[in-house]
């Protein structure tokens, strides 16, 4: 086996599986401060993200959508890491994971180190980093699509 | 007796000799993650044989200049060899004359081609009557019409099974039915449509038909005369040939009737800033410098096919299509997505608990190329109620043996994911 491919248990690894499974936070919000859905185009998956917002703090964040156990792990991650984190925090944190998910180098925050190994699969980047590009589409206000490039 | 050689048999047609088909493609004999490649996404895209990639490597380091242009030897041959690509386009498809087969950059730039030239005779209210199953490229290019003309698409629906309802069909061919346009072979599904019976009764009513015959034309000989469409749409690199090339075929009729697609060099006889003479078919929908050596190479992958015998083909797919299905079917929690009595060459399916993405990376790493998704057609998707299915679609050149592989990864993928 060529030395540039991990082993699959490195990308799918047992925490990666279980929130992919039973992912948390997974339900609508009927009065969100904060939301964003976007598509991956690749596989037809869509997700949807709410946030709640308390005196400057993100008090509650959830998701709906459907997606593979990658892009369902990486959002459920995401609503247990940015709960309790201010908007801006948020946002450089965002931008800081899909940097590290693309190229491998850095640390991840919490359980979405599990995720680390995603860079070796280039195709599958987009999964891991579409929850993250559409937290911060949710808080630059403008409601745009995020880009899932 | 095989199941290989008793379906070839019953078809009347020798067996195949799918090692000797194989020593002609270089790229299927590789390791892939340390296992041997099972190329199963030939509905995505063909490989090649050498005998191609050899008249490609040929015309550009022998004969290549541009077309039409030169009374030097070098622009005769090139001439020639685009002609000859042009020739064996006919031929396959049995059109009536050379003049019929409009070169484009494949399905896609064909049906828009067609789409184009029609939307000046499109009016408020008429209709386009498709499919449920169509591809992308045979919706998109019909709503971008609409769109402009006030005309609008009729949908025919599809049943469970993933056929096209044909009652509804014959129920919504209407006085205002402009065009049918419908695939051949669906890409998602691998349904056959009965497309000698839409096309008559379409006819019956003085509509034409368009079929978009990207995933029907290695699979079975089509004879766009025997079965009486008016254009028939289909692309190079799904049947062994280069990609950025393929055919619009046009009865003689239609292509005189519709206006030119594109503006440019080759597609005139004359112009002035007042007037413009239009070139005779096909040049008259071909402007610019086209891709000759696409057209070379398109040739190439027609001899090749036709050297197999696209009867052996169909009857060696059949058996192997008919063994995937049995030992996929088999594996718990699987459901598949298009269970037509006729198919041809795909095998779509679902995997309880897995997406099918995840169980795309999961065969990649035991060697197994398969498609993971929507496959450019999401209302085929929404319809089965599944964002996307894994897909697994097969070549004459595709062995028994690399079904069992995929059985096998599957089986390991079940055990890891669900």
């Amino acid at each position: 086996m060529p030395a540039e491919t991990p082993s699959l248990a490195s990308l799918y690894r047992q925490t990666v599986l279980e929130h992919g499974r039973q992912p948390h936070n997974l339900r609508p919000m009927s009065h969100p401060d904060h939301l964003a859905s976007a598509d991956n185009p690749l596989c037809g998956d869509r997700i949807t993200l709410y946030l709640q917002e308390r005196e400057g703090i993100l008090s509650d964040v959830s998701f709906e959508g459907r997606g593979c156990a990658i892009s369902l792990a990486s959002a459920s991650m995401l609503t247990d890491i940015v709960c309790g984190l201010s908007p801006g925090e948020a946002r450089r944190l965002a931008a800081s994971v899909v940097e590290t998910l693309g190229s491998g180098k850095g640390g991840l925050p919490g359980e979405l180190a599990a995720l680390g190994e995603v860079h070796a699969y280039p195709a599958r980047i987009r999964c891991a980093t579409l929850a993250w590009k559409t937290l911060d589409a949710a808080l630059d206000g403008a409601g745009r699509p995020a880009g899932t490039a | 007796m095989s199941a290989q050689q008793a379906s070839a048999s019953a078809a009347g047609t020798a067996p195949l000799d799918v090692a000797a088909i194989r020593g002609d493609f270089p790229i299927l004999h590789q390791q892939v993650n340390g296992y041997p490649l099972a190329y199963l996404d030939n509905a995505a895209s063909y490989q090649r044989p050498r005998q191609v990639i050899e008249a490609i490597t040929h015309y550009y380091t022998h004969d290549h200049a541009n077309v039409h242009r030169g009374v030097h030897v070098l622009s005769q041959r090139a001439t020639d060899a685009q002609e000859a690509g042009r020739e064996a386009a006919r031929r396959l498809l049995n059109a009536a004359e050379r003049a019929e087969i409009v070169f484009t950059r494949g399905t896609t730039e064909a049906i828009n081609l067609v789409a184009y030239a029609l939307r000046e005779s499109l009016r408020p209210g008429d209709e386009i009557l498709i499919s449920q199953m169509e591809h992308h490229s045979n919706i998109v290019p019909w709503q971008l019409a609409c769109q402009r003309t006030g005309a609008r698409l009729n949908v025919v629906p599809i049943n469970a099974r993933g056929e096209l309802e044909l009652d509804e069909f014959h129920r919504r061919l209407n006085a205002r039915t402009r065009l049918v346009a419908m695939a051949h072979v669906s890409n998602a599904l691998g349904t056959v449509n009965p497309v000698a019976e839409i096309t008559a009764a379409a006819h019956a009513r003085g509509i034409p038909v368009l079929l978009d015959g990207a995933q029907a034309i290695a699979h079975r000989k089509v004879d766009v005369q025997a079965l009486g469409c008016d254009f028939y749409a289909f692309s190079g690199h799904k049947m062994c040939g280069p990609t950025g090339i393929g055919v619009l075929y046009g009865r003689r009729e239609w292509l005189e009737r519709l206006p030119p697609f594109q503006g440019g060099g080759d597609m005139i006889l004359s112009v002035s800033f007042d007037h413009t003479e239009y070139n005779e078919l096909p040049y008259k929908f071909e402007a610019g410098t086209p891709d000759v050596a696409g057209a070379v190479g398109l040739g190439a992958a027609i001899g090749y096919l036709e050297g197999i015998g696209l009867d052996a083909i169909a009857a060696h797919e059949d058996a192997l299509l008919e063994h995937a299905t049995r030992a996929v079917s088999a594996l718990p929690g699987v459901r598949i997505i298009g269970e037509a009595a006729e198919k041809a060459g795909v095998l779509s399916f679902d995997i309880e608990g897995i997406h099918p993405h995840d169980l795309g990376t999961v065969l990649d790493h035991q060697g197994v190329a398969i498609r993971a998704g929507h496959h450019c057609a999401m209302p085929v998707m929404d319809f089965f109620h599944v964002a996307g299915t894994a897909r697994a679609s097969f070549a004459f050149y595709n062995t028994h043996e690399e079904i069992e592989q995929l059985v096998a990864a599957l089986g390991v993928a079940r055990r890891m994911l669900a």
